[in-house]
């Protein structure tokens, strides 16, 4: 294609124009999947060749894989894929007005105490954010030590090498239908590198990173870690992140080399119209050290199991999460930790939490493979049910092909009782902040590994969501 | 005695909120202002029912009668406005509340008994909690620990005179606080109640015991005998000893409940 008719296909030449009119259309992909939308992302990121002929083949490959039949319920899915745009350039997410932003979602950031500035972002209604100079300084230190920390679009103009060594191993597009989805539509997301025995003090956070693409729905982020080096990685916030779409399809790439360490930190609130089918996972090499520490609130379905692939002998993998399913929604979440080196060891531990019409299903897969000899694994989940309509269920999956390997699983599954609520009542505290007390303690052994800031703000937001939960 | 009177019972009658059967069958009593009273009666006889009943568990159902709390009617209240109000219950069985610090339940406890509207000082309450609990011969790093979770029966206990230490109720109804305890712990938890009546001589205590051996550290003005849900008999600490000697037997109008004693 002849550049010139790509830029009107584009329809970049309407674009000065909006800066006079905001009634004026801007330019938007077509609704549904095509060749073209395909074509049109890549070509206005300017993308190489191999990207785009990689977008198209994992495009073949999303269409030829069926639907999920296990997890959450999909059957309406279909429609809502024919009805989204997936690509909006993200110039117009941000011309979105503060006014268009549901009450619902402006009293809770009230509510959670956000600042002005940030809850537009959190909105998607801003474009500038006021720490900037605070990131700003960061970034110097960074870059002073070689730590790379850009967007996933700047990541494969400025580091192409290094991007397409690490860019799609670690999920392939054939691993599954949404993770060929998002190799083929992905846009906005980060792009990480700590080089060789750097350490890192203060966590890496998204949000840093203004100005630029933010996480869209079909963010891409891919984090290499190289051998020593230590680092933590914050993405997302409990504030409900609103948009108007209905769907979210990230994928998520890890490389933690020998020796290193490294945590990957996510809390999201998705709005409870949303299909949240998310890809996470990550190779975790010798003597090396994966967390994952995942908060799922929100969402119509959110379907997400962050993973460890033990590759390297005495690799470390530890998966822990909460979830919190509200009415009508479903968590179907947990953790699959895969050893296929020998003396690696793994945790997960899994706290869900079901109220009202809500359900949470912990499903997990522990695999030692052969040759792992001497894996141990440990797998824990607990679900805390709030009312009589409120409902989990438990799928762990352990194969083990080594008879040397030491797995063990513990689940529980509680109700709030009366009791507990009558001895907080009878020391004068009244039944929401008693649920609300009880519930943070369920997740305590969680929370307290999040920054003091996060887990603040997630004991707030679960303050609110007890609010009037007993009749 | 009214004037001086923080709690009067005429006829109460209770019974398990979903059941026909009645517990309570018509409970008079009156306690006036740092008075300790004991009830005391074999198993079953509805001691512990009592109890609850005063503190406002949703599990009984009171079908007659009246309670007075600082002449107002106590039974309109819930259990929280009850214990913002001054009513302390000592739970014969402490409930575990897993990930919740001692720290934290005592400051939203004690915050809650605050004039509406006021916001409890952290620092003051710091500063409280580490009076109240060097007063009980606490260990600080005990307030760290979580809620009764994987507590012995004695820290159970004391966690719960803790407890009572910082909301300063009015009247504590203490159930069973010493079952399931040795010798020596019962007598730390004994210190910790009369310490904290030397404080305050104006707090009244109701002390529900199976045994006459808790009233010999905390001694009683009039102990009651409670059987088959209704008092049937009150004295001074003389008659705790007479069913040291007797049992409970004698008292049972049914004549077939079983001697705890």
């Amino acid at each position: 294609m002849p550049q010139n008719e790509t830029i009107q296909d584009l329809g970049l030449d309407e674009y000065k124009y909006d800066f006079v009119s905001e009634t004026e259309p801007v330019f938007r992909a077509e609704k549904g999947l095509s060749e073209e939308v395909v074509r049109q992302i890549s070509a206005h990121k300017e993308e190489p060749e191999w990207m785009l002929e990689y977008r198209l083949k994992a495009l073949d490959v999303y269409n030829s894989k069926p639907m999920p039949k296990w997890g959450g319920d999909l059957s309406s899915l279909e429609a809502v894929l024919d009805e989204i745009y997936f690509y909006v350039r993200p110039q117009e997410q941000m011309e979105r007005s503060w006014d268009d932003v549901p009450d619902e979602i402006k009293n809770t950031f009230e509510k959670l105490g956000i600042p002005e500035a940030e809850r537009k972002i959190l909105a998607g209604v801003g474009a500038q954010y006021e720490s900037e100079m605070v990131y700003h300084s960061l970034r110097e230190e960074w870059a002073a030590q070689g730590v790379i920390f850009d967007s996933i679009e700047d990541g494969l103009k400025n580091h192409p090498e290094l991007f397409r060594e690490h860019f799609g191993t670690i999920i392939p597009m054939h691993d599954n239908k949404f993770a060929a989805m998002n190799a083929a539509v992905w846009s906005g997301g980060s792009f990480v590198y700590i080089p060789k025995g750097v350490s890192l003090d203060t966590p890496l956070q998204a949000y840093f990173r203004v100005n630029q693409e933010r996480m869209g729905q079909f963010e891409r982020t891919l984090i290499i870690i190289d051998e020593g080096a230590q680092a933590h990685y914050i993405e997302g916030c409990t504030a409900p992140v609103y948009t108007t779409e209905s769907f979210h399809s990230g994928v998520i790439e890890i490389v933690v080399k020998k020796n290193a360490r490294f945590r990957y930190t996510t809390i999201q609130n998705w709005s409870n119209n949303m299909y949240n089918l998310v890809t996470q996972r990550s190779m975790v090499h010798e003597n090396a050290t994966m967390e994952w520490l995942d908060g799922n609130l929100g969402s119509k379905l959110t379907m997400k199991y962050p993973s460890c692939y033990l590759i390297g002998e005495g690799a470390h993998g530890e998966i822990m999460s909460i979830a919190y399913a509200g009415d009508g929604q479903h968590q179907d979440t947990g953790g699959k930790v895969v050893h296929v080196a020998p003396h690696t060891t793994s945790s997960i531990t899994s706290k869900s939490i079901s109220k009202g019409t809500g359900r949470s299903t912990y499903r997990g897969l522990c695999k030692v493979h052969k040759g792992a000899r001497h894996a141990r694994s440990n797998v824990e989940c607990d679900a805390l049910l709030i009312n009589d309509t409120s409902r989990t269920d438990t799928y762990p999956y352990i194969e083990i092909e080594e008879n040397d390997a030491s797995v063990g699983h513990e689940a529980s599954v509680s109700k709030i009782g009366e009791e507990q609520l009558f001895y907080l009542a009878s020391r004068g505290i009244a039944k929401d902040e008693a649920m609300a007390m009880i519930v943070r303690g369920f997740i305590e052994p969680i929370a307290k590994q999040l920054p003091l800031e996060y887990a603040v703000e997630l004991n707030r937001l679960i303050e609110m969501e007890m609010e009037g939960s007993v009749g | 005695m009214s004037d001086a009177s923080i709690l009067k019972i005429e006829g109460l009658e209770a019974k398990v909120a979903d059941e026909d059967l009645p517990i309570l069958t018509g409970v008079d009593l009156e306690i006036g202002k740092g008075e300790i009273h004991a009830i005391m009666g074999p198993n079953g006889s509805g001691k512990s029912t009592l109890a609850k009943v005063l503190a406002g568990h949703p599990g009984y159902e009171v079908t007659s009668g009246s309670v007075l709390f600082q002449g107002s009617n106590l039974l309109e209240l819930e259990a929280d406005e009850r214990s913002q109000a001054g009513i302390f219950l000592a739970f014969q069985y402490p409930v575990e509340i897993p990930g919740v610090s001692i720290a934290n339940f005592l400051r939203t406890a004690v915050q809650a008994h605050q004039a509406d509207g006021e916001e409890l000082d952290i620092f003051e309450f710091s500063d409280i909690l580490t009076e109240r609990m060097e007063l009980l011969e606490m260990d600080v790093t005990f307030a760290e620990r979580h809620v009764n979770d994987g507590f012995s029966g004695g820290e159970k206990k004391r966690n719960e005179i803790l407890q009572m230490a910082m909301l300063k109720p009015k009247l504590a109804v203490m159930d069973e606080t010493d079952s399931g305890l040795d010798i020596d712990a019962l007598k730390v938890v004994a210190s910790g109640v009369n310490t904290l009546t030397e404080e305050d001589p104006e707090m009244s205590i109701l002390l529900i015991t199976h045994y006459q051996r808790l009233l010999d550290y905390i001694e009683p003005d009039r102990v009651h005998v409670m059987v088959d849900g209704r008092i049937v008999r009150s004295g001074g600490p003389e008659v705790a000893h007479q069913l040291e000697a007797e049992g409970y037997r004698g008292w049972s109008e049914a004549n077939s409940i079983a001697d705890g004693v």
